[in-house]
């Protein structure tokens, strides 16, 4: 591997000059964004395959086999459609929404390892740079709902920025104890730190409300008050359509896919085996499957559970998970101030 | 609409996803909480009552299915028992235990739409899926008896239209065995979750006597506590001869209407087994075929039942004069129907009174104060349905 890059390295530099660190970093974004933005297409696939068995319906299966080609169908009519603006809009802001919201998902990926070597950017404030970037989604939303200028879009759009935020803040607080126990704010130090025991274990609550939050965070059922049908449409994305309502999707998805990603390599150990013995099946495999339990969850409570309401989700937020983890962090300071560990 | 400085106006409807049809709010907001409710009706208006006058009365049942088009045939129900009563005539008791057991299972049939699109308003989008299954099976019932899924015209002036097919009553039992524990299945998924309970307990309150006020009826009345039930009541066709109870609610809420529909369900189920039981052959329409279509096997052969057929399929009967009004429990409630007779073969006048419009005049009083997505639970939870708000 690391033969083939100098190899490359050397092409490059030959071939393209001062021109090619830039160029490499392309590559190695497009390396990275693929296979997210793959999965990203079949998650949505997977939500309505998966729902649809849960509510005894088949789901999509026309479009190729298995209907495996129907987010490519999806997309290719989601790029074909003309993207209407509305008359009132402010047409900047209301194009740039979609973009932040989308872009903002995508950039917090650099940092994510995927197993020990698998990383773009190997920075030791990672975790920090995730909950950074992922918040700026919310100015997305935002400005999505102030520029369509229609009273559904605003009132969606007031609603998921109070939500974003107030999530955001027991989100972060129930990471805390992992950082006081990794002592790293490294993801790949947090995962190193796990080798003994994953950290759901100790702290079983914290991913409990760490899971809660980011369904909470990322607009999904039954959190989805922003876009609530059945009161507001479709709540900021009422007045966008083709590829500038798909990049809000895009948008939720990543958001959804990176969140899991976070869980998982907070939590549940990333890339580490359950036992040792099991270490000959390779990190990658472990991951994907610790994430793809994680999304299966975030899919199952969509089909089950009915819709909050506004003030009992900010009830929930603030009076429940931010001083329960609060006292978490406490508790954990105090037994690893007793047992003078880490 | 007067607006001040701090409230917002939202157009909630016609076109929205939880209007249930072409249901229009004017909402005042203030933030999210909702200062007035302002109903707009009518965009589903078809002179249903103008158009009686038109028809001759076997022509006019048909329009009673598309009244609440959830729940047609107890729609048909009150016009044919109205004429009933102008005639004077006696219905077999077949045609009534027939009838019976089809307006229980069109209480099933909209119950179930209720559920489902209650929870869809909540936000609970599988219950939908999993009602329309027994909904499916309910409407195929409906399809055996008149060959139509939803509009049946079935109940005719003197009794039902045709007889059940062979082997259908042994297919409603089968399905009225086990539609309880498909019930108990919707129950888990929402009775006692905490989710659930929270969006409904103590969300449009309605006390008893508000309820009277308003002249709410049917479930949303009994939610309240009242145990009035035109079944019991003032029985119609063979209600007096089988057992049932009326559940009533306690507070008033969302949830109590809810918990007295899903118990309505269980008990539609046992009446409908219990009139399967009593249920002996013998005809299935009044034997007058000045009245009543005449046999087919009979039209073939006789002179006189083909005058007859002939005779009442292009002049219809005439109906002696006079005032009639009846009503039936139907799933929203009492429905009744107002039948002027000046002799002839068409009422002089028709007048329906549906549930679902006094309902709609309680809504702003149900929703003041409560917050936007407290506005679609209440909507659901008066089960609304404009074919018969609009007429």
């Amino acid at each position: 591997m690391a033969e083939f890059l100098e190899y490359m390295h050397g092409m490059g530099t030959d071939l393209l000059g001062p021109v090619w660190p830039l160029a490499w970093t392309v590559i190695k974004i497009a390396v990275l964004l693929a296979p997210v933005m793959f999965c990203v297409t079949y998650l949505t696939l997977a939500e309505r395959r998966i729902i649809g068995f849960m509510q005894i319906r088949i789901g999509p299966n026309r479009v190729g086999p298995f209907g495996l080609l129907q987010p490519i169908a999806d997309a290719v009519k989601l790029f074909v459609k003309e993207t209407l603006i509305p008359e009132k809009a402010d047409k900047v802001v209301f194009l740039l929404a979609p973009i932040i919201t989308l872009g903002a998902a995508l950039t917090a990926w650099a940092v994510i390892p995927f197993s020990p070597e698998l990383i773009l950017a190997d920075i030791n404030v990672g975790l920090l740079y995730v909950l950074a970037i992922s918040s700026l989604g919310v100015y997305g939303l935002l400005m999505s709902g102030w520029a369509s200028n229609s009273r559904y879009a605003f009132l969606g759009s007031l609603r998921s920025a109070a939500q974003m935020v107030s999530y955001e803040v027991s989100m972060g607080f129930t990471l805390i104890p992992v950082i006081m126990l990794s002592g790293s704010l490294s993801l790949k130090d947090v995962v190193a730190a796990q080798s003994g025991m994953w950290f759901v274990i100790p702290l079983f609550p914290m991913f409990v409300i760490y899971f809660i939050s980011v369904v909470a965070e990322t607009n999904r059922a039954p959190f989805d008050l922003p876009e609530a049908e059945a009161e507001l449409v479709s709540g900021f994305a009422t007045e966008y359509s083709a590829m500038s309502y798909g990049m809000f999707f895009l948008g939720e998805y990543a958001n959804m896919l990176l969140v899991s990603t976070l869980g998982v390599l907070m939590f549940l150990g990333g890339w580490l085996p359950p036992v040792s013995w099991l270490g000959f099946i390779p990190g990658i495999i472990w991951f994907l499957i610790k994430l793809g339990v994680l999304l299966f969850a975030f899919l199952w409570i969509r089909a089950t559970f009915p819709r909050y309401r506004y003030d009992q989700l900010m009830r929930l937020g603030w009076k429940v998970f931010l001083p329960f983890s609060l006292f978490w962090i406490f508790l954990t300071g105090t037994i690893i101030h007793l047992v003078g560990a880490v | 609409m007067a607006r001040t400085e701090q409230t917002y106006t939202i157009n909630f409807g016609p076109q929205h996803p939880a209007a249930h049809g072409v249901l229009r709010l004017l909402l005042e907001l203030d933030g999210e909480v909702v200062q007035r409710a302002d109903p707009h009706i009518g965009f589903l208006h078809r002179g249903t009552e103008k158009l009686l006058e038109q028809k001759t009365y076997t022509q006019g049942v048909p329009y009673f299915d598309r009244l609440d088009y959830m729940s047609m045939m107890t729609q048909e129900h009150p016009y044919v028992l109205a004429v009933e009563k102008l005639l004077g005539i006696e219905v077999p008791e077949r045609a009534q235990y027939i009838r019976v057991i089809f307006a229980e299972l069109t209480r099933i049939l909209n119950h179930l739409l209720f559920l489902g699109a209650h929870g869809l308003d909540v936000g609970a989008m599988t219950m939908f899926i999993y009602t329309f299954r027994e909904r499916e099976r309910v409407m195929d019932f409906y399809e055996a008896v008149c060959g139509a899924r939803m509009h049946a015209a079935y109940f005719r002036p003197g009794g039902v239209a045709l007889d059940l097919p062979d082997g259908l009553a042994d297919k409603i039992r089968a399905f009225v065995e086990d539609f309880p524990a498909k019930i108990d299945e919707y129950e888990t998924l929402l009775t006692d979750n905490r989710i659930w309970k929270q969006r409904l307990v103590d969300i449009g309150v309605v006390t008893a006597a508000q309820a009277m006020d308003w002249g709410f009826v049917g479930p949303m009345l009994r939610g309240s506590g009242v145990a009035y039930d035109l079944r019991k009541a003032v029985p119609y066709d063979v209600y007096a001869k089988v057992e049932f109870d009326i559940p009533v609610g306690k507070n008033g809420d969302c949830y109590d209407r809810y918990l007295v529909r899903v118990e309505e369900l269980r008990q539609s189920a046992r009446i409908i087994a219990q009139c399967l039981d009593q249920m002996t052959p013998g005809p299935v329409r009044h034997e007058n075929f000045k009245i009543s279509t005449p046999y087919r096997k009979e039209m073939k052969a006789g002179m006189e039942s083909l005058i007859h057929h002939f005779k009442l399929f292009t002049e219809g009967f005439d109906v002696p004069p006079g005032e009639v009004y009846t009503a039936v429990e139907t799933p929203k409630g009492e429905m009744g129907v107002y039948v002027i007779s000046h002799g002839g073969n068409k009422p002089y006048r028709v007048k329906i009174r549906a549930a679902g419009f006094n309902h709609l005049q309680g809504l702003d009083a149900m929703v003041k104060g409560h917050m936007l997505a407290d506005v679609t639970t209440c909507v659901g939870t008066i089960d609304i349905v404009f074919g018969e708000i609009d007429r």
